[in-house]
């Protein structure tokens, strides 16, 4: 064989096993996540032998260590919802319309200063907000309310916005920048105001990134464990007001866990909770990412 | 050139922050004409055209010193509202850009923004654009489906459809041709014989056989110099300076 065969050979096999490496770390990761998915179902569907799914799913008390044990996370999965919206009422206004003021109104010096500013803010460990949430936020509340606890939907909601606000104005403001210049160009040299440019061509073309944008924000508010636990009240009820305690689902499984015996009923009821807020998470993710598939293909013709 | 000159170019400077991008630039363009701006790639002439409709505002750190006066009123001047001139002074761009909308909102785009909100005007003026733009009885027929779907040279004159359908005076072209195939190109070079019936226009192009084929008058620029403009007839055969022939020969550039 010629030296030149021999040297392409030795390099396809390079190739060869440089693309089994990469495979195999693919391969482990998502392994494990699935690994991970089926753990929780394996320790979640016991509790289907003590309680029908409708029962737990749809149970108004959630009495886990009492004798009988009632295992109702109705008022859990409400929790959950509940501090969702309201904490998305505040942050997808703020997000969205910050992301429009750096990408649009912002001067390029801003920009590149408040960009990374945001951004930051993500990185805020959720145990510090929750604190700020606890021993300034709640004080306040309680004192111009007048209500028996400052800990409670309200103010898991606009800790959780806080959360949530770098998740929605980052991505849409990556949207948002990410429509071409020639579409602005076209709307101004039609006699368009910045501002009607902003609204009918700009805001439009990426309506998907930022309904992306707002839904990762959302599914990141539902998933948020330490924040809740630590100033949304803790009160396994159906909340009447904003102003009342509550229990979302993240909080009561780690509050309860270190607690629970290991295989008892309340061990694998909180299981089945990590379950049924997998699907709520999974399902947010996967609107988003519907949404930003569909909208890609029909190029928004729909407008 | 007996007709009266509808936009002239006084003396302009460009400058992109630091870089002197136009020098002194004076140049007259006249009514139901079409002006041709030729020249090698960051000669300026797209720059030049960007002026006219002060699209080049959008740029940080820009700035222009002179005068552009169009209808006897200096476009540059503090009291102009730059959205107004736009009106007056459409464009169409070198890539194809139609809204992500259907054929219909394109057309109406300009009109809506304006204010214009009746259904049977709306209809009426983005009928009389694509035919304008010979675009309406290919479309006719799906007025309501996305504009996207269409091809590179149905998009690029419903682009102009949709800078005729605010009925500007001037029509301003940046190498509208570029991105297209002979006979999509062909079909854009018929229309601005058409068009300059009724519309003064300006067409930056890198083309010579397009600027000699659909021009009045063409205009050469070189570093951002224009270096000599005349009837395109007289520029393409017995250019004044060296520098002309050299380029239109394709000796450089």
């Amino acid at each position: 064989m010629s030296p030149k065969k021999q040297t392409g050979k030795g390099r396809r096999n390079r190739e060869k096993i440089i693309r089994f490496f990469f495979f195999g770390v693919a391969l482990a990761s998502i392994t494990t996540l699935f690994l991970i998915a089926l753990f929780l179902f394996v320790e979640g569907v016991p509790i289907f032998k003590v309680v029908s799914v409708s029962d737990f799913v749809f149970g108004k008390y959630w009495y886990p260590t009492d004798d009988p044990a009632a295992f109702g996370i109705f008022p859990l999965i409400i929790a959950s919802i509940a501090v969702t919206l309201v904490s998305s009422v505040i942050s997808i206004p703020l997000g969205v319309l910050t992301a429009l003021y750096l990408a649009e109104g912002a001067s390029a010096g801003v920009r590149e200063w408040v960009k990374p500013i945001v951004e930051l803010l993500a990185a805020l460990p959720s145990v510090v907000i929750g604190f700020f949430g606890m021993v300034i936020v709640a004080p306040v509340l309680q004192e111009i309310l007048n209500i028996p606890t400052g800990l409670n939907l309200f103010n898991a909601s606009l800790m959780l916005a806080f959360m949530s606000i770098p998740t929605i104005c980052s991505l849409s403001e990556d949207a948002i920048f990410g429509v071409p210049v020639e579409l602005k160009e076209a709307s101004l040299a039609l006699g368009a105001t910045h501002w009607e440019t902003i609204a009918r061509v700009i805001f439009p073309a990426s309506i998907s990134g930022i309904c992306t944008a707002v839904i990762l924000g959302m599914s990141r508010a539902m998933g948020e464990t330490m924040v809740v636990l630590m100033v949304a009240g803790g009160a396994a009820m159906i909340p009447t007001s904003l102003f009342e305690p509550v229990r979302p689902m993240p909080a009561s499984i780690a509050a309860e866990m270190a607690e629970a015996p290991f295989h008892s009923d309340h061990y694998y009821a909180l299981f089945a909770t990590a379950i049924v807020l997998f699907l709520f998470t999974l399902a947010f993710n996967v609107i988003a990412e519907q949404i930003s598939h569909r909208y890609r293909q029909v190029g928004a013709a729909t407008l | 050139m007996e007709n009266a000159s509808k936009m002239s170019v006084q003396n302009l400077d460009f400058y992109y922050a630091d870089f002197h991008a136009l020098h002194g630039i004076s140049l007259d363009f006249h009514e139901n004409q079409v002006t041709a701006l030729i020249g090698p790639s960051g000669c300026g002439k797209s720059t030049l055209l960007r002026c006219l409709n002060r699209m080049n505002d959008l740029i940080p750190y820009s700035r222009a010193d002179g005068k552009v006066m169009l209808d006897g009123e200096n476009i540059y001047d503090p009291n102009v509202d730059v959205v107004t001139l736009r009106r007056y002074v459409g464009m169409v761009f070198q890539k194809p850009n139609p809204f992500p909308k259907t054929i219909f909102e394109n057309v109406a785009y300009g009109l809506r923004v304006n204010g214009k909100k009746d259904k049977g005007f709306l209809r009426e003026k983005v009928e009389t654009g694509l035919k304008q733009a010979a675009l309406w009885e290919e479309v006719k027929d799906r007025l309501n489906d996305s504009a996207l779907g269409l091809s590179g040279g149905q998009q690029q004159r419903l682009c102009i459809a949709r800078a005729l359908a605010v009925e500007p005076e001037i029509l301003l072209m940046d190498e509208p041709a570029s991105a297209l195939d002979p006979i999509a190109t062909q079909k854009i070079e018929e229309l601005i014989h058409e068009l300059k019936e009724n519309y003064t226009i300006i067409i930056v192009t890198h083309n010579m056989q397009q600027a000699a084929r659909v021009s009045d008058v063409t205009a050469f620029f070189y570093l951002g110099k224009l270096i000599e403009s005349d009837l395109t007839e007289t520029l393409f055969t017995r250019p004044k300076l060296k520098q002309t022939s050299d380029y239109i020969t394709g000796r450089f550039g």
